[in-house]
Formats: structure tokens, C-alpha cells, sequence
């Protein structure tokens, strides 16, 4: 195999390893203080109305804008926000399945139709307005939630883009890339010749070149639409658990039934390694073949939900400052502002990272699947 | 309890992800990642052939490029041995000629003295015959006028000597 695409993920993935403790010291302190503000705006709003909400809990709308929401926020708080209201779809094994608008929640202040959304989540209540604990749990909640409106966005980008780009390439056969399919070009032998065939190898790659593809660009354009602060974008999709668990269930599942006999017998009987060292060996192997994946969905929704927190948290920095005295919010503005414009470049090339470094492993682990390893057959012999 | 919703995965979005991607990535495979992977593969291809055509092309112009100077080598040759060979043909004839004429020059001469000689044989000859004569006419009028003294005698000798025209052959 080439050494070349090897040392330059190797030094993606160092680069990555170092970047993260960065982030967490960067977030340590600035979490204190929006704790301090939680507690601070917890104890004043103990019984707290609307009308006392002017309060600033940073803890809570940071925490408000990375998790997902039924309804796409747009701008203000409490009743008089302006909100995009999206379908709440129900299936409940009692009742069968509803749907309506998530509008007639009023942010989790009124019940409908039995539902009520208790903090982000959507419970069952009965007539007095009381959660019905046993009722919740025959809840299916498939509601269109900010996260899977901004995921259905990305996925209609993603067609209409290289749909596009791939009649541009019906127009012009033979012809020099033009326009957006000149962007594209490099980015598509990018992951065809360092990802797919450096990974897996230049006779098998082909097969797996569009679910790489596929996941390259859904998790680079999801990065990206996840860095414009206001609607469309914001939406923590690619921080989102749910979405890098289904990701690497799709690479584990890929891997699974590609895996050919050498993968197996490497698994579970290591070739050349004596049979009482398999004892310990063949649990190891068994746990790495999910602890992979399970490393693919920590590492893409750690690190993005991580860029989601620290530039939030620059920015809760002014008014939680502000809060003390206004000069000190526009002073600490052009700090944080500073700041977040410094991590938003930073969080560009996280983007790009990220997805480079989520297809690059799923092609590594398909490529191992698929490897025919002629070393150890010698030593088989 | 929103860190908990955070790690928590939530099973619509599950539900619409693999939906949404299940339906992308057929709709993508099929209608953009095929076409473009192909066009992709077909530009290299025909790019790689290109430029290995060129290469053969080049190559044949060297080929034939050296050929040619092969041709000129050879034809620059021919005519240098050409040149050599008439060169060698005049001067042998030249030399040939000189040999010729030298010897014909040579037999003329020869032919001449001999002619010479002759002719000086003859002329002698003819002196001698005539020294001859004449002493037999000096000695007969010697005789015949009976000479008297020494000074007669001269002039006898050299009346007979005038008489005598030595030119005369």
C-alpha cells in the first residue's frame, strides 16, 4: 500500500487526538461561568413566569441549541419567539399514529390531544395535564424535528447538486470539468483515490465508492450548514448522536457482510498465535469489531457537537457578562467575537476533517474486510 | 436531563436517517455517482490514450528521424567512394596518357638520333671521300706540275685548297 496516504491519515488522526483536549480546555472555562449563570438564573427563577425570563442561562441555550427541537427557532424567547413550526408525528401502539403541527405545543406550555412536550421531549398526559409515565412509553415519536428537516435539506442539496453535476458531465464527455462541477471534481478523486483505493485497494474499491461518497459529502455539507447561525442552518445534525449512530451502523453492517474468510478467521482465530493467547485474543478482536463504529459515532458527534459548545459559549460569554455591567459585554463582545470568528475558520476545516476523517475509516475497515492477506497464509503453512 | 437527551439517541431521527439516507443514496448512486465515477473513468482513460499515442508518435518520428540520417550516412558515403573511384580512374588515365606519350616521345627521339646518326655517318663518309679525292687530286697536280720550290708548292697548296670547296659535298 502506499505509504503516502497512510502518514497523511495518521497525522489527521494525531491532529485530531491533540485538537481535542484544545477543545476541552478551551470549554472548561468558559462552562464555569455558564453554570455559575445557570445557578445564578436557576435561583432567581426559581418560580419564574415569562415575564422574569429576561434572565440569561447560558447553560441552557447552549444546551437548547445543540440538542434537537420540535419546531426550527428562529429568534426571541418564551411566547414571543419566532418559531418555524414543523409536523409532530406521533405513532402510538394505544391510539395509532397522529400528526399536527408542533405549533400547538406554544413551546411546551400547552397539551394536545393527550401530548404534552416536556423538555424536548414529547411525554403523554392525562386529562389533569399530569405525565402519564405508562402512556409515554407507547410513544413513537417520528416527528420532523429541526434536525431531520435540516438533514431532509442537506439530502435534497446533496441530489440536486450532483444531479446536477452529473448532466454537466453528460453535457460535456471528455470535456474539462465547468463551474460547480469543477468544484466537485477534486473533491470526488479526492475520495476516490485517497480515500477508496488507498483504503481498500484499486481492484475492489469501486463497489464502495458511492456510500462513500454518499457520507462524504452528507456529513461535509452537513458540517457546513451546521456553521451558518441562523435558519437554514444551526441545526447540530452531524453532532447529533442519533445520526452518527446510524452512519456507523451502515459502515459496521458494510463491514460485516464483506468481511471475507481471512477477516473472520482473523477474528476469531488469529493466525500464527498460540491457542491459549486466543483465549485472551478473540474477546479483543470480537470487541474491536464494534468498538470501530462505536469510535466513528463518538469521534463525528464529539467533535462537532464540541465546535457547537465552544461557539456558543463565546457568544453567551457577552451577556453573561453583560449581565454584570453593559460596558463589560461590549468589552468582552470583541473578545468573544474575535474568538468565535478564529474557531467558526477553525471549524471549517473540522468540517472538512471530519468527514474526510469518518469516510477515510470506513473505507480502512472495509479495506480490512476485504484484504487477502498473504503473509499469514504463509505462516498458516 | 438535556446531557441525557445529548447522548441519547432519539429514535425518529434513527427512523428519518436511514429513511432519507436509504433514499439518497439510491437516488445519488443511480443518478449521479455512476454517471460522473464513469465520465471521470472514461476522461482518464481517453487522456491516458492521448498521451500514450503521443509517446508512440514521438517514438516513430525518432525512428524515422534516425532512419533518414542512416539514409543520409549511407548516401554520403556512396558518393564519397563515387568521388574516390573517378578520382582514382582520371588519375590513372592521366597516367596512363603521360606513359603513353612519353613513350612515343621516347621513339620519335630515338627515331631521330637514329636519322641524326645516319645522316652524320653519311656526311662523314662523304667528307672522307671527298678528303679523299681531293688528296688524290693535290697529290695528282702536285705531281703534275712538277714542283719546283717551296714557295711554288704553297701556292700550289693553296690554289688547290681554294679549288677545293669544302662546302661543297
Amino acid at each position: 500500500m502506499a505509504l503516502k496516504p497512510l502518514l497523511r491519515a495518521t497525522f489527521l488522526l494525531a491532529g485530531t487526538l491533540l485538537l481535542a483536549p484544545l477543545f476541552a480546555q478551551q470549554e472548561e472555562p468558559h462552562e464555569a461561568p455558564a453554570a455559575e449563570a445557570h445557578a445564578v438564573a436557576a435561583a432567581h427563577d426559581e418560580h419564574g413566569t415569562e415575564g422574569e425570563a429576561k434572565k440569561f442561562d447560558a447553560g441552557k441555550l447552549i444546551m437548547e441549541h445543540i440538542a434537537d427541537e420540535h419546531g426550527w427557532h428562529i429568534a426571541g424567547e418564551g411566547h414571543g419567539s419566532i418559531v418555524l413550526p414543523l409536523p409532530v408525528i406521533i405513532y402510538d401502539t394505544q391510539r395509532g399514529l397522529s400528526l399536527f403541527s408542533s405549533s400547538r405545543f406554544d413551546h411546551g406550555h400547552a397539551a394536545y390531544d393527550g401530548y404534552k412536550l416536556e423538555e424536548g421531549r414529547i411525554v403523554a398526559v392525562d386529562a389533569s395535564g399530569a405525565i402519564d409515565e405508562a402512556a409515554t412509553a407507547n410513544i413513537w415519536d417520528l416527528s420532523i424535528t429541526k434536525n431531520v428537516a435540516s438533514l431532509m435539506l442537506v439530502m435534497v442539496i446533496l441530489l440536486v447538486m450532483f444531479i446536477g453535476v452529473a448532466r454537466a458531465y453528460a453535457r460535456r464527455p471528455g470535456q474539462a470539468p465547468k463551474g460547480l462541477q469543477s468544484l466537485m471534481e477534486p473533491i470526488i478523486l479526492f475520495v476516490r483515490d485517497d480515500v477508496a483505493k488507498s483504503a481498500i485497494g484499486a481492484h475492489k474499491y469501486a463497489r464502495f465508492m458511492p456510500y462513500l461518497l454518499t457520507v462524504f459529502f452528507l456529513i461535509f455539507f452537513a458540517n457546513l450548514l451546521g456553521l451558518i447561525p441562523f435558519i437554514p442552518g444551526g441545526a447540530n445534525v452531524t453532532g447529533n448522536i442519533a445520526i452518527t449512530l446510524t452512519l456507523a451502523m451502515i459502515t459496521f453492517l458494510i463491514v460485516t457482510f464483506n468481511g471475507n474468510k481471512h477477516y473472520w478467521h482473523h477474528i476469531f482465530a488469529m493466525p500464527g498465535v498460540p491457542a491459549w493467547v486466543l483465549i485472551i485474543l478473540t474477546p479483543v478482536e470480537v470487541l474491536g469489531m464494534f468498538l470501530k463504529p462505536f469510535v466513528l459515532m463518538i469521534r463525528l458527534f464529539a467533535n462537532i457537537t464540541a465546535g457547537h459548545i465552544i461557539a456558543l459559549s463565546f457568544f453567551s460569554l457577552i451577556f453573561v457578562f453583560g449581565a454584570t455591567s453593559a460596558a463589560a459585554g461590549y468589552g468582552v463582545s470583541v473578545v468573544s467575537l474575535a474568538f468565535t470568528v478564529f474557531m467558526t475558520f477553525l471549524e471549517l476545516l473540522v468540517a472538512f476533517i471530519q468527514a474526510y476523517v469518518f469516510t477515510f475509516l470506513s473505507a480502512m475497515y472495509i479495506g480490512a474486510a476485504l484484504e487477502e492477506n498473504h503473509e499469514h497464509k504463509e505462516s498458516l503453512v | 436531563m438535556f446531557l441525557a437527551s445529548l447522548v441519547e439517541p432519539a429514535f425518529g431521527l434513527i427512523f428519518w436517517m436511514t429513511l432519507s439516507f436509504g433514499i439518497v443514496f439510491f437516488l445519488l448512486a443511480k443518478f449521479a455517482w455512476k454517471p460522473i465515477l464513469n465520465s471521470l473513468r472514461e476522461r482518464e482513460k481517453s487522456i491516458e490514450d492521448a498521451i500514450s499515442e503521443a509517446r508512440k508518435a514521438r517514438e516513430e518520428m525518432a525512428g524515422l528521424k534516425a532512419s533518414n540520417e542512416e539514409l543520409m550516412r549511407q548516401a554520403r558515403a556512396e558518393r564519397e567512394l563515387l568521388l574516390k573511384d573517378a578520382r582514382d580512374i582520371r588519375d590513372k588515365e592521366i597516367a596512363e596518357a603521360k606513359t603513353k606519350a612519353k613513350a612515343e616521345a621516347d621513339a620519335l627521339l630515338g627515331r631521330a638520333r637514329e636519322d641524326i646518326r645516319n645522316e652524320k655517318n653519311a656526311a662523314i663518309t662523304e667528307v672522307k671521300n671527298q678528303v679523299a679525292e681531293l688528296s688524290v687530286q693535290i697529290a695528282e697536280r702536285i705531281l703534275k706540275e712538277k714542283l719546283g720550290d717551296a714557295a711554288a708548292q704553297k701556292a700550289l697548296v693553296d690554289k688547290v685548297m681554294n679549288e677545293a670547296d669544302l662546302r661543297r659535298s
